[in-house]
């Protein structure tokens, strides 16, 4: 120990940054992270981000809300109709349009459905960062089977633009039910094996397991949410605290872990396509007849006041926040991120870790660049 | 130095009167043209393998256009690589950022030339064949240390400083678990360790417990030797981009990609001279044939490859503590044991 | 607890709190800029508010007024209050940093620099989040002039 200590004092070592992204595989889009190293260690970890902000907010005081829904896909791509869905529910909710239980269902099957393949990108891309390229194959294989879903339905495989104010766009497919139901039976064998190549693989565990430990208070005080913050034991999920569209009716559990590391991070995702696929299922045997889309005024104008809507999207808690002033715009809307949150943790999260231990620790947060950037 | 009584020599003295000398100096150069046209199309067949293993184990098709199921393939990326303009960062060290490939791709080519491909075909049989290797291929490291060294790129230099600790530390365990199958067979000469096992059986049957142990040590070193998944720590593409050949570009970059997989193969066949009998073939059923042996070497070798793209398309990758731990708390003091197990085992008589 | 409750409590900490119960859901909670510190202090650290989780911070400018708007919520009590703290400062708006008691006001007060320019006094690295530094104006402003923008009417 005393040896240890001399050499300490004797060799120093000197801390350098480094600039990761904008252009770099970890960070999963246009991101920059300015590191502070000692030799692999890390220091600090500054986010810059910006590279792909597209001044949505802004945008959205212009324009009327049936067109603010357009812009909502391009938030997070990978949860495009649970975004749109948002928007819409809170037109709904400030104006006082009931819809039918037909509407609810299949919003929340859309919901469910593009929360699988959000968690099927996220695996595929996760297996990547530790270094296990055939996971992402793995993942796009049962992926491609949900867009031809969403293609055959609404016509749009990743920016969906399916809900609108007062309904969905078009009414489901007549092949819906069947290949909802065969994507299921696939997709109840093919679960396991992500568990056989990955997760029970005893490189990833140990890349996994103790890794950036984030502990309840923290997750709070950092105003995370989603998997990322029921990793560490936050009970957080929207779809039970306040449900919205069908969930209310449906039986799932809100998956939870307590270790607070990257590797229950990973469990609490994987586990949660389980769960959308028992929410699928319970809904997708009697879809409610009805119309799809009710009858809503050509122009939509909120009534003076603040209103607020939260849904769960892959990536947690999804808010929108809009503040009207009576007109067909509003005056102010703030789309409230779940990635955008997340990212405060990432600094807590790195202390006293390695390189690979950010990109792993980056990669279960599961942002997606263009929802934080706006 | 003289000229041992080779096809070659034969040829040129015999028939076409030339003195030994001169016919000397022409052997030389043919056999090292030959052996330049063999590494090349073995590092350009070996990516094409490595491309088809992939496919095939993330459950799509490959390269399949080019020729006979895209063999073609790697021959036109190839040409496309020589073709395309040589860049650097600015503020390279250009001297060394220049000669750092020829380290890594002239080792690789050295090393090659020891390999019995069969009884009649190696072209450079010395008595410390095993030594030459392992000393020849731990050059390499020097040709990747610098090339994270000179391109004046922090992600390189962490790839090179990466591959400093990693080749280094890895080397000892190849070391030990040489020496003790060096005390099964008695020697350091390749073609006399495969006509020891000619006798004895395969090292692997001869040697039980202490050559398995020895195999699986030799099998994990050699695969973070050559870099490769789980030990691609040097390159790890989601971490640093790739790694120390960052800034590498056209036959620059070639260079560094096809001794990846020449030494991958180099790799390979040590293993199967070192445990599987080098050329032999299986009971001995084809051995008086001449040339036949050439077939089984390069068979179990490329057998020994695919066993190595399996783990690279299956496994994710250590991090560099954990690498470090797994080679100095685990293999090395097993590989040192090792030695002493093998030593006793001979010592006893307990071979077959 | 009930907005009413909330109001009771809340209320008792100081005089200058402004409440307002329509136009949202939430019950609103005006607080004057200098005493927003204190009052964020206490909705966080008292049993009965424990006001721990940020849900979001808003920037607005409300064309005269420059705010910010303060969605917490409460991970024990499931309660939601909304905070606004304006100031009609247009040259130089700042508020009091609470990134200290909420973590997660870190990066939503440089977003709110960013976009309005408000300055937040003991804010670790206030910056621009998202635009270029060489940024000029502050562009979610009511004034803020955009011959580019093809949306406006």
């Amino acid at each position: 120990m005393g040896n240890q200590q001399f050499l300490a004092d004797k060799i120093r070592t000197q801390e350098y940054h480094l600039n990761m992204g904008p252009q770099h595989p970890a960070t999963h889009g246009v991101m920059r992270m300015v590191l502070k190293l000692d030799g692999e260690e890390i220091r600090d970890v500054e986010p810059v981000m910006g590279y792909i902000h597209r001044s949505i907010e802004k945008m959205s005081e212009h324009i009327t809300y049936k067109q603010i829904i357009h812009l909502t896909d391009r938030l997070d791509y990978l949860s495009s109709h649970q975004n749109n869905e948002a928007v819409a529910l809170l037109v709904e909710k400030a104006t006082g349009i009931e819809v039918n239980d037909r509407i609810k269902v299949i919003r929340t099957i859309m919901s469910e459905l593009s929360r699988i393949a959000s968690h099927q990108l996220w695996w595929a891309v996760m297996g990547m960062d530790t270094g296990a390229l055939t996971t992402f194959f793995y993942g796009f294989r049962d992926r491609e089977l949900i867009n031809d879903i969403f293609e055959e339905t609404c016509g749009s495989r990743l920016t969906m633009n399916y809900s609108v104010i007062g309904g969905v766009r078009y009414d489901l497919h007549e092949n819906f039910v069947k290949r909802v139901k065969d994507f299921i039976v696939h997709f109840r064998k093919k679960l396991p094996e992500y568990d056989q190549l990955l997760s029970n693989n005893v490189i990833f565990r140990k890349r996994t397991e103790g890794i950036g430990i984030l502990t309840k208070e923290q997750v709070i005080a950092f105003g995370m949410n989603g998997p990322t913050a029921r990793a560490s034991g936050f009970v957080c999920d929207i779809r039970k605290k306040i449900p919205y569209s069908a969930y209310d009716r449906v039986h799932f559990e809100e998956i939870m872990a307590t270790e607070g590391d990257a590797f229950a991070r990973y469990k609490v995702r994987i586990l949660e396509m389980w769960e959308s696929m028992r929410i699928i299922e319970q809904l997708i045997d009697d879809i409610p007849e009805g119309e799809f889309k009710v009858k809503t005024k050509a122009v939509i104008k909120l009534p003076a006041g603040e209103h607020l809507q939260r849904v769960e999207t892959a990536r947690g808690d999804f808010g929108v926040y809009a503040i009207s002033d009576g007109k067909k715009n509003p005056f102010r809307l703030k789309f409230r991120s779940p990635s955008f949150a997340n990212m405060h943790g990432l600094n807590k999260m790195s202390e006293g870790t390695k390189i690979a231990d950010l990109v792993v620790n980056f990669s279960t947060i599961d942002v997606v660049v263009p929802d934080i950037d706006r | 130095m003289t000229a041992n009584k080779t096809i070659i020599t034969d040829f040129l003295v015999d028939q076409m009167q030339m003195p030994v000398d001169i016919a000397f100096w022409v052997e030389i150069v043919v056999v090292a043209a030959v052996y330049l046209g063999v590494f090349a199309l073995l590092g350009l067949f070996l990516v094409w393998m490595e491309r088809r293993a992939a496919a095939f184990f993330q459950q799509r098709l490959g390269p399949n256009r080019r020729g006979p199921a895209g063999l073609f393939q790697t021959i036109a990326d190839a040409l496309k690589l020589v073709s395309k303009e040589i860049t650097g960062t600015e503020k390279r060290d250009k001297f060394l950022y220049t000669i750092a490939p020829y380290f890594v791709i002239v080792t690789a080519l050295m090393a090659l030339a020891v390999l019995p491909f069969s009884q009649e075909l190696q072209a450079f049989d010395i008595n410390l064949g095993v030594f030459f290797i392992t000393s020849v291929s731990s050059v390499a490291v020097i040709g990747i240390f610098l090339a994270g060294w000179a391109s004046n790129n922090k992600f390189s230099l962490l790839g090179g400083m990466r591959s400093g600790i990693q080749m280094i530390s890895y080397e000892l365990s190849i070391g030990m678990v040489i020496v003790a199958m060096t005390v099964l067979t008695g020697t350091l000469q390749l073609s006399e360790i495969i006509s020891f096992q000619q006798e004895h059986g395969w090292s692997i049957w001869s040697g039980h417990i202490p050559a398995i142990i020895g195999f699986m040590i030799f099998m994990i070193a050699g695969t973070a030797e050559s870099n490769r998944t789980p030990f691609d720590l040097v390159e790890a593409e989601s971490e640093l981009g790739s790694g120390y050949h960052s800034e590498y570009s056209g036959m620059n970059f070639a260079y560094y990609f096809l001794a990846e997989f020449v030494n991958m193969f180099i790799i390979s066949a040590m293993v199967v001279i070192l445990f599987f009998g080098g050329w032999l073939s299986p009971f001995g059923i084809t051995d008086g044939i001449p040339y036949v042996g050439v077939f089984w070497f390069v068979f179990k070798t490329l057998g020994v490859v695919m066993l190595m793209m399996w783990f690279r398309w299956t496994f994710p990758r250590f991090r560099i503590d954990q690498l470090l731990t797994l080679e100095w708390k685990y293999l090395i003091p097993i590989s040192m044991v090792n030695i002493v197990f093998m030593a006793l085992v001979v010592w006893l008589g307990l071979t077959f | 607890m009930t907005n009413t409750e909330l109001k009771e409590v809340i209320g008792s900490w100081s005089e200058n709190l402004n409440f307002v119960e329509e136009g949202s859901e939430f019950l609103i909670v005006e607080v004057p800029a200098a005493e927003l510190r204190k009052i964020a202090e206490k909705l966080k650290t008292d049993a009965n508010t424990a006001f721990d989780y940020m849900f979001s911070l808003t920037g607005v400018d409300y064309g005269e007024d420059l705010g910010l708007v303060f969605h917490i919520e409460s991970t024990t009590k499931n309660h939601m209050i909304e905070l606004k703290v304006k100031t009609s400062d247009r040259e130089n708006p700042n508020f009091d940093s609470v990134s200290d008691i909420w973590p997660a006001a870190y990066f939503n007060e440089s977003e709110a620099y960013d976009f309005f320019g408000i300055k937040f006094n003991g804010h670790k690295n206030l910056r621009r989040i998202f635009l270029d530094e060489n940024w000029i104006g502050w562009p979610m402003r009511k004034d803020y002039k955009d011959e580019f923008n093809m949306l406006t009417r």
